[in-house]
């Protein structure tokens, strides 16, 4: 291979920051490593700040906007010098987008805030609108459907990207879900706080799940996709979750949340 | 009305179990929703029409003191009265005065959210005077006792089995389940009411600075007999309500109409201005207006002045999931749904509004449909930021995001008490990638199962590959 | 007193005294009132603001019966009036109505006064015609009492073809005309008859107001 063609291509790479998120990080590492396969498929390099923790939204949502503001400068400290931010999570990336909301105008962070949340994407909206690249590949093959967890869809937009990203995935049916726009019902420490509610509104979305007859659940925002899932399973209802990122990644060894290869080897 | 908000989650888990509650609230997801939905899709304009109502509501906000005094001073033109009314009580007393001069013994009353607010009918029935609702549903739930579970659709609670059980015993008629006969039977009761009240008491969705007109937004005409057959008509509104003109009230009725019912134009709309001109057959001779503040003007430049643009068009309530789980009742007072979680800490205080603000997932939907865009997530989060600061917040979960921030402040503490919990998770799950039952966290696995990590932290393993050089 | 504590809670909130900049922006309000962004469904030629007219009504549920000359309406009302089993019209006194030879009606009676509970229909002139959403403006003056608009089970409407608007802004400058500035006591803004979905969300005709509206366009 031509060494300055390799330079240049890195050269030109854009420099990607992964945010984590805290529960792909605790929960689906797959799905953190799906977005860091697609970013350099993309075209990106991709590193993983040290500093980052979580985007502080469980602050944020309980009226502590204190321990939020000191979150958002570790965040933005973290991700400074970053082309772009990506996270597998509408939530996430729309909480790095309300940190100017911390900070008074005045205040050097407010400036800090504002790049960073111009820098800050959800992963299938960084593909599809900032760099173009929806040359996926992946053998999945299957019947799914498709949730819009509320952050990304009505924060950020995320709506048709990642459709755009699995038509391009010639085994995949998608059959839209009733309702895919209306909430899960998890709602962070609302889920928690109001079980009854919660469990109302999830009940609801597994209903509307079933009833589409696909085979698999994808999302896009892992906390919507952990309360769907324990759901499903709680109930009996035979259908795979994975975030949307495994598919596209081509990343789907990994048994489906909630379940073990135990189980698969079970269904087979 | 009595404050019921901080039972606010044992009446929603009772109003989750009610099978004829549930039936009903179906019809409010399967009803507004779509019905907005193709009202805006006929009119292209439509959210054009959203940016401008916001920016002249905020102008109005900004001079909201200047339209109210040329408000009055229209309305004294021709011949009407104003009333400044500082809190709930200074209008209950103001209204009372104005029927004893009436000698007022019946007082018909069109659709009023405000007279709600300042629990007017309890009181003028302890003092003597009988409040009539007119409206088909405020008269369906005035007979039965109980007070409006939404704010444009008063008995949406209801059955068509609950409506028939209330007439049969209330009209002593044959029990019939037939909607039209239901209507007919209070269509003739009520004609009699109309005639025969002293006072009529209206609401009004906008005042007109620039004529001192109130309006009304009816489909039943019920306000507008309400208003024009006694002898004093009596406006019961409150000081955010009034927009610069005609023009700017036209801009609000386009929207209005379709956020709240999908109608491109609601029955009647009635414009009020004064009493009886000279040579007038039939009006009002005496016409009010009594502008009701209550918290209202301690909103104007707080974290809660975009608030004061809600012109009560119910589109965040019906597209709330909440709300549609719950049903109006739950919320414990006037307001319901998203616009009550919001106003209502404001107007009873945080203390006894905490658990409103909080029953939202922040999902965003009711922001998504108010047609003057009030960022409703946001001002919830406000109130949560003051019950914070009041240290109201529960002790349990003050301690669980005390030591969770302590954490996320402090990467390397965060890694390991991730790495930890993830192999907690792990060791509870077995074999089986999920777990039935985790102690204290009950709310969640009473309820579903918690998946459990697939294997070890994302950085764990990211650090493992950067060491062996991918 | 209440007033001063209001406004003066207002004043504190917006940060202070008022200016006069701020009165004088008040005043240009109101007094340019000029039109917030009119819809172009609207906004058409007449034969179009007609047809949009006639439809948007149509829509509301009115009743629209289109004649010739107003001197048509006596008998037009004979045969609607028939149908219905109605035998006294409850009339508004506007002189385009009262000059007009009432002899086609058989059996039948004109009363001029307002309206009580128990009238079976009446008859108004409407002012005009807004076609973006098919609905009739009226107003009260001496000839034309509110109750005819309310009260009676059929509200019959003349409106002519000329009067009709494309959009509520039109409205409200040729009002402003008509009255010289100065606003009825009542405005009526009347799209379609009567109705309510308060019991379980199920529409029904004939609330509290007119059960029919039937517009005669001349
Ligand atoms: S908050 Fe918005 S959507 Fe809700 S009632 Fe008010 S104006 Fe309508």
């Amino acid at each position: 291979m031509n060494e300055t063609i390799i330079n240049q291509t890195t050269a030109k790479a854009p420099v990607v920051g992964l945010f984590v998120t805290c529960l792909a990080d605790l929960y689906r590492p797959e799905i953190a490593f799906a977005t860091v396969k697609l970013l350099e498929l993309a075209g990106c390099k991709v590193e993983v700040p040290e500093q980052q923790t979580c985007c502080g939204q469980p602050a944020f949502n309980s009226g502590d906007r204190q321990t939020t503001a000191d979150i958002a400068r570790q965040t933005i400290e973290a991700f400074d010098g970053f082309e772009y931010i990506v996270a597998p999570s509408g939530s996430c990336i729309g909480m790095l987008h309300h940190y100017p909301e911390l900070f008074e105008r005045n205040d050097p962070w407010f400036e800090r805030a504002m790049s960073l949340k111009s820098r800050a994407f959800e992963i299938t909206q960084f593909l599809v609108d900032v760099i173009d690249f929806t040359a996926i590949e992946s053998r999945f093959s299957g019947h799914v459907t498709y949730h819009d967890s509320c952050a990304g869809l009505r924060e950020l937009g995320v709506k048709q990207q990642p459709r755009t990203l699995l038509q391009q995935l010639p085994g995949v049916k998608l059959t839209e879900l009733v309702d895919s726009e209306v909430c899960c019902g998890f709602g962070g420490t609302f889920c928690v706080k109001y079980p009854d509610i919660s469990n109302r509104m999830v009940s609801d979305k597994s209903t509307n799940i079933a009833n589409t007859g696909a085979d698999t659940l994808l999302g896009g925002d892992l906390g919507c996709l952990l309360n769907m899932a324990g759901k499903l399973k709680r109930e009996g209802i035979r259908v795979d979750v994975r975030h949307v990122v495994e598919l596209l990644a081509d990343m789907t060894s990994q048994p489906p949340l909630a379940s073990s290869s135990y189980d698969l080897a079970t269904k087979v | 009305m009595q404050i019921r908000t901080p039972e606010f989650k044992e009446s929603a888990r009772i109003a989750l179990h009610d099978v004829g509650l549930q039936k009903a609230l179906g019809n409010v997801k399967n009803g507004f929703p779509g019905k907005r939905a193709a009202a805006m899709a006929r009119l292209p304009e439509f959210d054009a029409l959203r940016d401008q109502a916001r920016d002249v509501k905020n102008h109005v906000i900004a001079h909201l003191d200047l339209y109210l005094e040329q408000f009055e001073a229209k309305v004294l033109e021709n011949g009407g009265h104003v009333h400044w009314c500082r809190t709930s009580e200074d209008a209950r007393q103001t209204i009372l005065k104005i029927c004893r001069e009436q000698n007022a013994r019946t007082v018909t009353k069109g659709k009023s959210m405000v007279t709600e607010e300042i629990n007017l009918n309890e009181f003028l029935e302890q003092n003597g005077i009988q409040p009539i609702e007119t409206d088909l549903g405020e008269y369906i739930i005035q007979l039965r006792g109980e007070h409006p579970s939404h704010i444009i659709a008063p008995a949406i609670h209801l059955n068509l089995e609950d409506v028939a059980d209330t007439f049969h015993a209330h009209h002593h008629t044959p029990r019939s389940v037939d909607p039209k006969v239901l209507m007919q039977e209070a269509r003739e009761r009520l004609r009699e009411k109309f005639a025969a009240a002293d006072v009529g008491i209206t609401g009004a969705n906008f005042l007109v600075a620039e004529t001192g007109s109130s309006i009304i937004v009816t489909n039943e005409g019920n306000g507008d007999l309400t208003q024009i057959l006694p002898n004093t008509h009596i406006v019961v509104t409150s000081i955010e309500k009034v927009v610069p003109t005609l023009e700017d009230m036209t801009l609000f009725l386009r929207l209005l109409a379709r956020s709240a019912t999908g109608q491109e134009c609601s029955v009647y709309n009635t414009l009020s201005t004064g009493g009886r001109r000279p040579g007038d057959q039939d009006g009002p001779e005496n016409f009010h207006v009594v502008l009701v503040d209550n918290g209202r003007s301690d909103m104007v430049g707080n974290d809660f002045q975009d608030m004061l643009r809600c012109i009560r068009c119910a589109a965040c309530m019906n597209h709330c999931p909440v709300y549609g789980a719950v049903g109006g009742h739950s919320y414990g007072w006037v307001y319901p749904g998203p616009m009550g979680s919001v106003l209502t800490p404001q107007m009873i205080g945080i203390e006894q509004g905490a658990l409103l603000p909080n029953a939202s997932t922040f999902c965003g939907k009711c922001e998504s449909v108010c047609p003057v865009h009030i960022p409703l997530p946001k001002l919830m989060r406000h109130w949560r930021e003051k019950e914070f600061e009041k240290h109201l917040t529960p002790r349990t979960a003050r301690w669980g995001l005390g030591g969770w921030a302590f954490m996320a402040r402090r990467p390397a503490l965060y890694r390991k008490f991730s790495a930890l919990s993830n192999a907690a998770l792990r060791l509870m799950a077995g074999k089986k990638g999920y777990i039935r039952k985790i102690p204290m966290v009950g709310a969640w696995t009473d309820w579903r199962d918690m998946p459990a990590p697939s294997g070890k932290t994302f950085m764990q393993q990211w650090q493992e590959k950067q060491r062996s050089g991918h | 007193m209440s007033k001063a504590e209001i406004l003066g809670n207002i004043r504190r909130g917006l940060g202070g005294k008022i200016t006069d900049e701020a009165r004088a922006t008040v005043k240009n309000r109101i007094q340019a009132h000029a039109p917030n962004l009119i819809p172009a469904r609207g906004q058409l030629p007449a034969a179009e603001r007609l047809a949009l007219f006639i439809n948007m009504a149509r829509e509301s549920a009115a009743e629209l019966i289109e004649l010739n000359d107003l001197a048509d309406l006596p008998a037009a009302l004979d045969q609607h009036m028939q149908s219905l089993g109605i035998t006294e019209l409850i009339m508004a006194q506007d002189k385009c109505l009262t000059s007009l030879d009432w002899s086609p009606l058989q059996n039948k009676q004109t009363t001029q006064r307002v309206s009580q509970v128990g009238d079976l229909a009446s008859l108004t002139t409407a002012f005009l015609g807004i076609a973006e959403t098919g609905t009739l403006m009226l107003y009260s003056r001496a000839e034309s009492p509110t109750t005819l608009n309310f009260l009676p089970d059929t509200h019959y409407v003349v409106l002519r073809r000329e009067d009709i608007v494309g959009v509520y802004e039109d409205a409200w400058n040729q009002l402003r005309e008509e009255t010289g500035g100065q606003m009825p006591r009542t405005v009526n803004l009347i799209t379609g008859p009567s109705r309510s979905a308060d019991i379980e969300q199920t529409l029904q005709m004939g609330a509290h107001g007119p059960r029919q509206l039937v517009i005669y366009l001349i």
